[in-house]
């Protein structure tokens, strides 16, 4: 009884550590599986998947429209102040008063990718981009305004 | 064709028609001496490069590849790098003994090329005692690495080295058996009787299973006593930093890095040497056609074929298996392999009394 339980363990043990050499031993002898990306040479066509946090960016229409309503949710839920909305009152051709963004000031410098003000975000104005090149020289230049100069709300969105 | 047989009997018919005896022996030595030094030194080369490239294969990586065509050079530029470093001795080592400590590990791998065959009457020693010099030179190792440890004067270095210590005198055991299943096939100990013996066929063929068995203890106890992964527990990363060698630094460092490979390449030749016929070429019983033509590659191919072969199966090891722990170190030993290679050893005397064997 003991001399089988013995025999079997070390079968056991053998089979299971030529299961793993079986694996490696596929990818040796398999290079088009190998992952790595020379990145600096494969700029061109490298191919960044959609999920990859690198910059938050608010994206705009072709007429200029963003969907941002100045709710200052994205700047509440941001952990360490990395966004600041600034808001002015806009006045509609009926004479109402609305309130809209100045500004959405965004420093990369501060941002930790953490996704929460997309999150927060009631409107669906501001996403992730898989951009990750941000190295500049001059430090100011990470502080980014994300909405663009003459852009207003998109029609329908409060 | 090709033979390095040739090329020594030349040298040696020339220096003695030159000099005198005396100095024309002199002169060998000088030559033997250049040439083991700077096989050494493309080995270290070549195997540290292929270590890299194999483990990141295996990893789904693509391994060196910015110095020279396909990072041929990186090791090169590395060793560079290593000989311009400062060899830095701690404040409290015990310098001697410290400065000693990689020499004597290089020393071990120096002696353990003399008994070699490289190829058909290549070999620097033919001792008839080839089998016995081996194990018993191999295992001074753990002198120079019990020397670094204790010289470092850091408990990481200690443990590590003790840690050697043990693994390396519980694995010589298991190591020698394997060893010792082919003497008592073949019944000799000198090394180039083995590989004649091996003429019509290699041993792993002809001793059926118990020389297959032989050879996956003998392999697994070599991986052991070179303290590669996944018995590598004296260098452990992880727990030790870097084990016996975390004081050294640049060429003395280098010294140490280059006796692992110097040390792989030995055992794995030995095990050529042992189980595949060392430079013997590839012969069935008396398929005289197939022989022929397999005797048409020279025989220094054949042995540095077989070598690179078992030294790719080590690192093949290294980047599949996850290391052991102390007492599964042991427990593997003691309860397993020993048991297995006493056992094999009676199968294999059986075999060889009632001439089993082809």
């Amino acid at each position: 009884m003991f001399l089988k339980d013995y025999i079997s363990e070390v079968v056991n043990g053998v089979s299971s550590l030529l299961k793993g050499m079986r694996k490696t031993g596929y990818y040796f002898a398999h290079p088009k599986e190998i992952i790595t990306e020379q990145y600096p040479d494969n700029r061109a066509t490298l191919l960044m998947s959609e999920r990859f946090k690198g910059e938050v960016v608010m994206p705009h229409d072709e007429n200029n429209e963003h969907a941002c309503t100045g709710c200052t949710a994205c700047e509440l839920a941001c952990p360490n102040g990395t966004i600041k909305v600034v808001t002015k009152f806009e006045v509609s051709p009926e004479g109402k008063k609305k309130k809209a963004i100045d500004a959405l000031v965004y420093r990369l410098e501060l941002c930790t990718m953490c996704n929460l003000c997309v999150v927060a975000c009631p409107s669906d104005a501001i996403k992730m981009a898989p951009n990750f090149e941000h190295s500049v020289f001059d430090r100011t230049k990470l502080t980014k305004v994300l909405n663009q100069t003459g852009s207003k709300i998109r029609e329908g969105i409060e | 064709m090709f033979s390095l047989e040739g090329i020594t009997t030349n040298v040696q018919d020339w220096l003695f028609m030159k000099f005198n005896p005396t100095l024309a022996l002199a002169i060998e030595c000088v030559i033997v001496i250049l040439l083991a030094i700077s096989l050494f030194a493309i080995l270290g080369l070549v195997l540290v490069l292929m270590e890299r490239k194999v483990a990141a294969h295996i990893q789904i990586r693509l391994g060196p590849n910015r110095v020279g065509p396909g990072g041929m050079f990186q090791t090169v530029a590395d060793t560079l790098k290593l000989i311009m470093k400062e060899g830095l001795v701690p404040d409290m080592a015990d310098k001697f003994l410290f400065n000693l400590a990689p020499f004597v590990v290089m020393m071990v791998g120096m002696l353990l090329l003399a008994p070699i065959a490289f190829a058909k009457n290549f070999q620097i020693w033919d001792i008839n005692i080839g089998v016995l010099y081996i194990s018993s030179v191999s295992s001074l190792s753990v002198i120079g690495i019990l020397m670094a440890g204790w010289a470092s004067n850091n408990k990481y270095s200690l443990l590590g080295a003790m840690r050697s210590g043990a693994q390396i005198v519980s694995y010589e055991l298991s190591a020698g058996f394997a060893v010792l299943t082919i003497v008592v096939l073949t019944g000799s100990l000198q090394l180039s009787e083995i590989v004649n013996a091996q003429q019509n066929g290699w041993w792993i063929f002809k001793g059926h299973i118990p020389a297959v068995i032989a050879f996956v203890l003998y392999i697994i106890a070599v991986t052991a006593e070179t303290n590669r992964a996944p018995f590598d527990l004296a260098e452990a990363e992880s727990e030790l930093t870097a084990g016996f060698h975390t004081e050294y630094s640049g060429m003395r460092f280098a010294l140490f890095f280059l006796a692992e490979y110097i040390n792989i390449f030995i055992v794995c030749a030995i095990g050529a040497t042992l189980f595949f016929g060392g430079w013997m070429p590839l012969h069935i019983g008396n398929w005289e056609a197939f022989n022929h033509i397999m005797d048409y590659i020279p025989s220094s191919v054949w042995f540095m074929g077989k070598t690179f072969f078992l030294i790719f199966l080590i690192m093949w090891f290294r980047w599949t298996f996850p290391r052991l722990r102390v007492d599964q170190l042991l427990n593997l030993e003691w309860k397993y392999l020993l048991p297995i290679s006493l056992f094999n050893l009676l199968l294999v005397a059986v075999i060889a009394i009632l001439g089993w064997h082809f």
